[in-house]
């Protein structure tokens, strides 16, 4: 489903991503973790081009994203992110974030884009919030919303990048439930996190970044209890 | 007593000229008409202008950008009632708009330069979260400044849209320049005909004041109404 060949990415002087390979099929969990500042947001970031790539290629269904920049709003219909900070529209209510999209994009008309919104809203336990502004959303109702909102667009793939690690900790489960359910559904999911139990119990595969490539990866079983090389072993004691 | 006596006479007089005699109020009103008019005019053709010139200049690089960097730089840095005279005399002189219209245009294209700015700082303060995560759905630049990151821009700056508002109602007194018979003119050509200016002036400037102040209330209704969603 997407392919990434030698990406590369700079900010500036500072090679952030040095050659990154990884394949990430239809169905799949993968989870992404590693020491901050290894690069795991920004390879995330590339995959929807919110970041563009200084060298490589990221295939997405066959297609080259970086040489159909021009139709990016069409592909990243099939791309959802959800994101550290939740960025839900804070001038619109919980219904209006998630039917924007819908209407604007796909042209969905307002009565059945409201339907959808409904039925996903009840999906991650929130359909009573729907005329509420985000502001009066605890965290983890918002990052909710936000997975909602990002579902609404029928995505193919969903991206996470930490969504858990804005929340206090007693909502963090609540975020985990919905995103456990959706892999369960066959969501394939690319996940940047420091939740190792998530990782452990819901991903297929883990890539363990480390100095701005996928340094290992592996089943989790694998990664988490036989980790071949010594930043993996050294991270991952830290962690556990 | 006699000195008050006679201030007080002569200021019923002064208002008896001023405004009873020859309906002399109806120049006041017309003017005042006008003054509304090239406002709102001014004010629609400043908010569209500015928020152009704004996202022109946020796009960052190329011609465009560097027409809004010149324009906001000329119309900031040089007199209106220079920029009246000029778009009057020299631009729309053989147009033949009504005088008002080229006010009106006059002090949009004015105004729009400090909108420009305001808009901009505003869709600045914008978190960057909301471009990302409008942009991740699918919608495009333009319709993610639309639906999202305009909204939420004018709402943070709208105090200081208000201010530039209630400027551009004073800044219309210089309309007379080109002719124009709006508030302020109407007060001076009533007392260049009955040689007293102390009453038609202070109306002016009280109508002026019930205007800004008015102006004011109204924004604050609507500050209000927009925080609706904190």
């Amino acid at each position: 489903m997407i392919k990434v060949i030698g990406l590369h990415k700079y900010f500036g002087d500072l090679e952030v991503l040095k050659g990154i390979n990884a394949k990430i099929h239809k169905g799949e969990v993968v989870c992404i973790i590693g020491p901050s500042g290894s690069g795991k947001s920004t390879f995330l970031r590339c995959l929807n081009l919110l970041e563009e790539p200084t060298k490589g290629e990221i295939i997405l269904d066959g297609v080259p994203l970086i040489e159909h920049k021009k139709d990016i709003d069409l592909l990243r219909q099939k791309v959802g992110m959800v994101f550290q900070q939740f960025n839900l529209f804070p001038n619109l209510t919980v219904l209006e974030n998630i039917t924007l999209a819908p209407c604007k994009v796909m042209k969905l008309s307002p009565a059945a884009a409201k339907e959808k919104a409904m039925a996903l809203l009840t999906r991650v336990g929130l359909a009573e919030k729907a005329d509420q502004y985000p502001s009066r959303l605890s965290g983890g109702q918002k990052q909710r919303v936000a997975i909602a909102r990002a579902l609404a667009m029928d995505p193919e793939v969903m991206l996470f990048d930490e969504p858990t690690s804005a929340l206090d900790p007693e909502m963090v489960g609540e975020v985990l439930d919905v995103m456990q359910q959706l892999a369960k559904d066959g969501m394939t999911m690319a996940v940047v996190t420091h939740e190792m139990g998530f990782a452990r119990e819901v991903a297929s595969r883990v890539f363990y970044m480390d100095e701005g490539i996928i340094y290992e990866e592996g089943t989790p079983d694998a990664i988490f209890g036989t980790p071949q090389k010594v930043r993996t072993r050294e991270f991952l004691s830290k962690v556990l | 007593m006699e000195i008050l006596y006679n201030l007080l006479e002569g200021f019923s007089n002064g208002i008896y000229l001023t405004l009873i005699k020859d309906n002399r109020y109806e120049v006041l009103i017309r003017g005042f008409g006008n003054s509304i008019l090239i406002t709102v005019l001014a004010a629609a053709i400043g908010i569209l202008l500015g928020l152009l010139l704004a996202i022109l200049r946020l796009r960052g690089k190329g011609i465009l950008a560097s027409f809004a960097n010149g324009y906001i730089t000329v119309i900031r840095g040089t007199p209106s009632v220079v920029q009246l005279t000029i778009i009057y005399f020299i631009i729309l002189g053989q147009s033949g708009l009504p005088d008002v219209l080229v006010a009106s245009i006059a002090f949009g294209i004015n105004s729009g330069a400090y909108v420009a700015e305001i808009i901009r700082a505003g869709i600045m303060a914008v978190d960057r979260g909301q471009m990302e995560a409008g942009r991740s759905l699918g919608l495009s630049y333009p319709k993610t400044m639309r639906y999202i990151i305009v909204p939420q821009a004018i709402k943070n700056v709208l105090p200081a849209l208000g201010n530039e508002l209630i400027v551009l109602v004073k800044e219309t007194a210089i309309a007379g320049y080109i002719g124009v018979v709006d508030l302020q003119k109407g007060g001076v050509s009533i007392a260049s005909v009955t040689y007293n200016y102390m009453v038609p002036l202070l109306c002016v400037a009280y109508i002026y004041l019930l205007l800004t102040t008015t102006m004011a209330a109204g924004l604050n209704v609507l500050e209000r109404r927009l925080r609706r969603s904190d």
